[in-house]
């Protein structure tokens, strides 16, 4: 079984966009979206909830203020900056609370307890393209990293029992926690930049992060008739480190009118994008299967 | 004030926006703070001259074996199971370390020492008049809280201070909106653009922030947006038309309102509507 990733570095540089469109032209594959912050394939992949199962993602402190004896244990141990005075006793901003636990354990009057609340939710889906795997984080939860690796172990273990030979993970933005969960145990990822100066600058921090866990890299350069000198120079700094090329994908309106369809740009027309992301498609799976 | 700028979406123009209203303000006035401290971008389109530089460390634990008896209390405490017992070893696993110094605290034996682990820096600067500062996670470390508190440490009371934040709506995002009196969200009129739109809108609810809304390629794409404002009583205090010229000077570097001066006045206005917003 295989894995590919796609990443970016920056966002909005059409990472969903190419996801959906390899949904469409893969075949025997599961397909992943591990941007559980801010999930988009299922808004272009029709997806038909089958499984939907609670994410918890960590503790979270509370302070019982009939039993706080404001001694300030709490406020003095938190290294997150969670614990607040209040008038009479301490409180716990729960945005700020990573769930350590450590006030619990040292609090003398043993005034807090810890809860495990629901943090997200993870969803198996059935699509006109095979199964995704998918997750909402709820808006200001933490552990974004491990329900990445929840909804990456539950494809593999679906691709297994489906007999898929491929999972394709739509990744998020960023290099941080879920990025570093995306990439581990990854065989191969696609990088899609744009040539601007900060595509330029993100993708250099992608590529280092990923290289940083020994996953091989691919590049594709979208929108590059936007900047065609950038995307010239964004191909031979490649070329110099010897990460492949796998494609040059035209601004297109097509790509907007798709998205605001539903549907992959693939499977809605057959514009200058849309050829490009096949070619881009046959590209990554040689890499795939080589 | 603080005027922090998100998105939910990723590449909606968030930096476009930051280092335009920061860049149209008195600049002697203003302080521009670059929180996306995994791929910041704000630097590209100032160059600003950095004066000054800190490391950011976090302390992850240490384990004298000679003291170790083994007892695993350690690993019991963790939260993160960052550390474990196994056969005659105490295993330590630094990716999921959060660095709360419980397992030191733990340690029946005093066994368990604190090591700093640098994870990136921050900083500081300024563009003419302008103060700036940002923060940089070194590649492979996953957390990024750390680098933005020691960020918002610099933020100077005094003047606009402006928050560029990355996208997404977890950790990194709630810690650069904690403390901002206005959340300033920048979004694209598409089904993406509205749906992590809407995601961005809970958290700064969550926050109590006051809000406004600039669409950027205000003219492609849909009117979901516009109508999920209007139904949310959400202002839209700006429509950036797309615009292959636009597109062209972001793609150099050069900011909007150095490409397009005449956004400098509306920029302004914009900063006006959103001080009476958190007047009210």
């Amino acid at each position: 079984m295989r894995e590919l990733v796609i990443l970016s570095g920056k966002g909005g540089t059409g990472k969903t966009t190419i996801a959906a469109s390899f949904a469409h032209l893969a075949e025997r594959k599961v397909m992943v979206d591990a941007d559980v912050d801010a999930a988009n394939l299922e808004l272009v992949l029709s997806p038909q909830v089958r499984e939907e199962r609670e994410f918890r993602g960590g503790k979270l402190a509370i302070i019982e203020p009939a039993l706080c004896t404001a001694y300030g244990r709490c406020a003095e141990v938190c290294r997150f900056q969670a614990v607040q005075e209040g008038d009479d006793g301490y409180l716990i901003d729960p945005l700020a609370c990573e769930g350590c636990a450590v006030c619990y354990y040292e609090c003398p009057s043993e005034a807090i307890r810890l809860e495990e609340p629901v943090s997200g939710h993870w969803f198996i889906s059935d699509t006109p393209y095979g199964p995704l795997v998918h997750a909402q984080l709820r808006p200001a939860e933490e552990n974004s990293g491990k329900l990445v690796t929840i909804v990456k172990q539950q494809a593999r273990q679906l691709a297994l029992a489906q007999g898929c030979d491929l999972i394709i993970v739509d990744g998020p933005p960023g290099i941080g926690c879920p990025v570093i969960a995306t990439t581990a145990g990854a065989d191969l990822a696609l990088l899609v930049t744009e040539p601007t100066i900060a595509g330029v600058h993100d993708l250099e921090r992608a590529l280092s992060t990923i290289a940083h866990f020994g996953v091989p890299a691919l590049l594709c350069i979208n929108k590059y008739d936007l900047n065609p000198e950038t995307s010239r120079s964004i191909a031979k700094d490649c070329a110099a480190r010897n990460i492949p090329l796998v494609g040059h994908i035209p601004f297109d309106v097509a790509v907007t009118e798709a998205m605001v369809q539903g549907r992959s740009v693939v499977s809605y027309c057959r514009g200058p994008a849309s050829q490009a992301i096949e070619r881009l498609w046959r590209e990554t799976k040689r890499f795939l299967d080589g | 004030m603080k005027i922090a700028v998100a998105s939910g979406k990723g590449g909606t123009g968030k930096t476009i926006v930051a280092v335009s209203l920061a860049l149209s303000l008195p600049q002697n006035q203003v302080q521009l703070l670059d929180c996306d401290v995994e791929v910041p971008n704000a630097h590209l389109f100032l160059n600003p001259t950095i004066q000054g530089r800190e490391e950011v460390a976090i302390l992850r634990p240490s384990v004298d074996e000679s003291r170790c008896d083994l007892c695993g209390r350690c690993a019991e405490v963790c939260q993160f199971n960052a550390i474990a017992v196994v056969g005659e070893k105490v295993l330590f696993f630094p990716e999921l370390c959060h660095g709360c110094g419980g397992c030191k605290l733990a340690c029946p034996l005093q066994a368990i020492e604190e090591v700093p682990h640098v994870i990136g820096v921050v900083e500081w600067g300024s563009v003419g008049e302008m103060a700036f500062a940002h923060g940089l996670l070194n590649p492979g470390d996953p957390m990024p809280p750390p680098i933005i508190r020691r960020l918002k440490a610099r933020a100077q009371d005094r003047k606009t201070v402006i928050l560029d934040v990355s996208p997404g709506t977890s950790c990194p995002v709630v810690e650069s909106l904690r403390g901002s009196n206005y959340c300033l969200l920048v979004t694209e009129p598409t089904p993406f653009g509205l749906h992590d739109l809407k995601l961005a809108v809970e958290v700064a609810r969550e926050l109590k922030l006051p809000m406004g809304v600039v669409i950027n390629r205000a003219d492609i794409g849909d009117s979901g947006v516009e109508r999920y404002c209007q139904e949310e009583g959400l202002p839209i205090l700006m429509r950036i038309p797309f615009d292959r010229r636009i597109a062209e000077a972001y793609s150099g570097g050069t900011p909007l309102v150095e490409a397009f001066p005449d956004y400098k006045l509306r920029f302004r206005g914009m900063c006006r509507e959103m001080e009476k917003q958190v007047e009210r």
